[in-house]
């Protein structure tokens, strides 16, 4: 157990170096800095002087060792544009994006695996075949279209929600919440739906997959002749091995809750991390770009990790420390 | 034979498929005495898990019961509503299938899937499950059961995964166990310790065995009567040492061709059933009359035409027309 989590977490600073790397790369790609921060009037000394103030006459990578001790310290430098430390702006932002990849992924977890078991156990039924339709649907039309719609029906032809910003919050030092307010929580609807339609079809699909195979398995036939419940049989012992694969996929998936992000912020203005993210790119404030570029990578690797252990936690096969050898 | 524990009547499964009906189990009927052994043999495909299957109420639709009745102490329960009918699994009618190693699930501890047969049957408290979960693990026979109540199935081996699969199924002590060849897919060197503790159990507690098996050695050791199985009907019932020592079906007689003689070397040398020329048909070409006939070397005009049903011949009961006008 043991060992696994140290390989894990080996593997992951691995992850996060490379990521690392790429971001500090933007910097050079870009154009010198320098030049950047001076202007063409400064004078030739003016240059040489901010060179060696910022260590850019020192090798590659003793500048990328410095990037990382100052990433490991949560320092990403000024942004470009609002001259201020990226650091904070991004705090700032992050609220925003969390709560609502938060709301979107348990709205793609809950509704994906009620209604994935419901297809699955209803097979026939003419509730589930719509559910089906509809999900295809759902995975086929791009994310903004259906940011769009929304927006169209319920903000603009029926009024009923906001169709942008985030609604009042509230601030809890450094965290501000839009959970605790009821124009919060409105303007929350449109954007979760739209950020998580996606994975709760993909969830509700692959759940269904998982379930017949499931429910087709020897072990749930002996369940039956052993007088179980239909109940216990399909929520207990179904269920739960069903499960198992979906832990990954949905795990992997909240990351791409996150990262795509991006577009549902943009469709509905909401001030997130992405839509400082699409920001900085119109204005290529690279040490913005960078620090998101490594903070979602944090997140993807943080999550991964996270689903390894959930299941390790949950299939026993894989905690073969304890397995007694069989006999 | 006394009153019947198990009588099946006329059982017929059917499969509906877009190219007709399959019927797979074509009138059946056998019955089981309480504390009775009872063999079921055939090749593959002869509709042994399929009759099994239709006694517990568990057929998979499509395919279903069209017609005959089962009786379980003279109480019809084909068709009962599915609640009733899990009343009946597991409490009454225990079921053994053939791989332990898909049988249980592997994300329960063997306790967890112990307690909760336990109490879906039996009026107790969870603690009084323990306790009875742990006297069970003990009785087939596996060791420090405390301490291994609480292991996963796959830290066990396949045999002792069978005793587990046995110690479920008689949780609560049922009158009858289906064995659906529950020693096929194990080590041979295990396969007769598993059937010794079998028949040990079901001696014990008074349970009634459909043991089905492709084994005659086994049946011959373990069971009180037999019966033969082909293309979906029953070809001959009777007790075992007599369709042993003179079957009367000339499918039965075929089969005993290889069975070493009772009593000598039992349990050493078992006798597969062994090759009859030709193949058993296809459930979509079973020929018109005997199904046996395109294989039987004894077969006449009736045979083509007429399908025999079971007739009386001292203790058997055999389907062939052979015996149409009493015993030859
Ligand atoms: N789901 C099914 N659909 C169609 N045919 C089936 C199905 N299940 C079993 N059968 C057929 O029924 C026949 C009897 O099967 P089975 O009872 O499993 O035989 P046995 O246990 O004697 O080997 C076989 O020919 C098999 O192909
Ligand atoms: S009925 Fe005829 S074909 Fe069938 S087993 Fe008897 S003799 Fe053979
Ligand atoms: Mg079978």
């Amino acid at each position: 157990m043991l060992a696994f989590i140290l390989r894990r977490l080996a593997q992951a600073g691995l992850v996060m170096l490379t990521v690392g790397l790429i971001a500090f790369s933007l910097f050079r790609f870009v154009g010198d800095p320098v030049l950047f921060m001076l202007g063409q009037e400064a004078t030739p000394e003016d240059r040489t002087r901010l060179t060696l103030l910022l260590g850019l006459d020192q090798p590659f990578y003793v500048q990328y060792a410095g990037f990382v001790a100052r990433a490991l310290q949560g320092e990403f430098g000024i942004s470009l544009r609002q001259v201020r430390p990226v650091s904070s702006m991004i705090l700032e932002r992050l609220p925003a994006t969390l709560e609502l990849a938060l709301v979107a992924a348990v709205l793609a977890l809950v509704a994906g695996i009620v209604m994935g078991v419901y297809t699955a156990l209803r097979r026939n039924s003419w509730f589930s075949q719509a559910l089906l339709a509809l999900s295809l649907i759902g995975v086929s039309l791009p994310t903004f279209l259906i940011g769009i719609l929304l927006i169209l029906v319920f903000a603009v032809l029926l009024g009923w929600l906001p169709s942008f910003g985030r609604g009042e919050t509230v601030d809890l030092g450094w965290w501000s919440t839009g959970f605790l307010t009821a124009s919060g929580l409105k303007a929350l609807i449109l954007p979760s739906i739209t950020l998580g339609l996606f994975q709760m079809t993909l969830i509700q699909r692959l759940v269904r997959t998982e379930m017949l195979e499931v429910l087709r398995t020897d072990y749930i036939k002996f369940a039956r002749a052993r007088g179980l419940s239909d109940r216990a049989v399909h929520f207990r012992h179904a269920l739960k091995n069903t499960l198992v694969p979906v832990i990954t996929i949905t795990g992997l998936q909240l990351g791409a809750i996150i990262a795509f992000a991006i577009i549902t912020e943009t469709v509905f203005q909401w001030p997130g991390m992405g839509l400082l993210f699409i920001q900085s790119v119109q204005f290529a404030d690279i040490p913005v770009m960078a620090a998101y570029l490594c903070l979602i990578a944090l997140f993807f690797v943080v999550i991964n990790l996270a689903v390894d252990l959930l299941y390790y936690a949950v299939d026993p096969r894989l905690r073969i420390d304890r397995a007694a050898a069989a006999h | 034979m006394s009153a019947p524990l198990l009588e099946v009547k006329d059982l017929r499964v059917e499969f509906p498929t877009r190219r007709g009906t399959l019927v797979a189990v074509d009138g059946a009927s056998l019955a089981i005495a309480p504390g009775e052994i009872l063999g079921v043999v055939g090749e593959s495909g002869a509709g042994k898990s399929l009759t099994g299957m239709a006694i517990i109420g568990l057929i998979e639709p499509p395919g279903r019961i069209a017609a005959g009745e089962i009786r379980l102490e003279s109480e019809r329960i084909d068709g009962l509503p599915y609640e009733q009918m899990r009343r009946i699994r597991g409490r009454r009618i225990g079921a053994i299938f053939q791989d332990p190693l898909t049988s249980l699930n592997p994300l329960f501890t063997i306790g967890e899937q112990l307690t909760e047969t336990i109490l879906a049957h039996l009026e107790v408290t969870p603690a009084e499950a323990l306790a009875r979960a742990l006297a069970l693990l003990a009785e087939v026979g596996i060791p420090a059961p405390r301490a291994r109540i609480g292991h996963y199935p796959h830290q066990f081996s396949g045999g002792m995964r069978q005793r587990v699969v046995i110690a479920l199924a008689l949780a609560a002590e049922p009158r009858l166990i289906i064995a659906d060849e529950p020693t096929t897919a194990l080590d041979v060197s295990i396969q007769a310790q598993i059937i010794a503790l079998l028949k040990r159990l079901a001696r014990e507690h008074g349970t009634a065995v459909m043991l089905i098996t492709h084994d005659m050695g086994v049946i011959a050791e373990t069971a009180d009567r037999v019966a033969v199985m082909y293309a979906g009907r029953i070809a001959e019932i009777g007790p075992v040492r007599d369709v042993i020592h003179a079957p009367r079906h000339p499918y039965t007689a075929g089969l005993m061709g290889s069975i070493p003689k009772l009593g000598q070397g039992a349990g050493k040398k078992r006798g597969r059933l062994v090759q009859i020329e030709g193949a058993m048909p296809r459930l979509n070409a079973i020929p018109a009359g005997c199904a046996f006939n395109p294989r039987c070397p004894r077969r006449f005009e009736r045979c083509l035409a007429e399908r025999p049903e079971l007739i009386a011949i001292g203790t058997t009961d055999a389907a062939c027309w052979l015996y149409a006008d009493g015993p030859r």
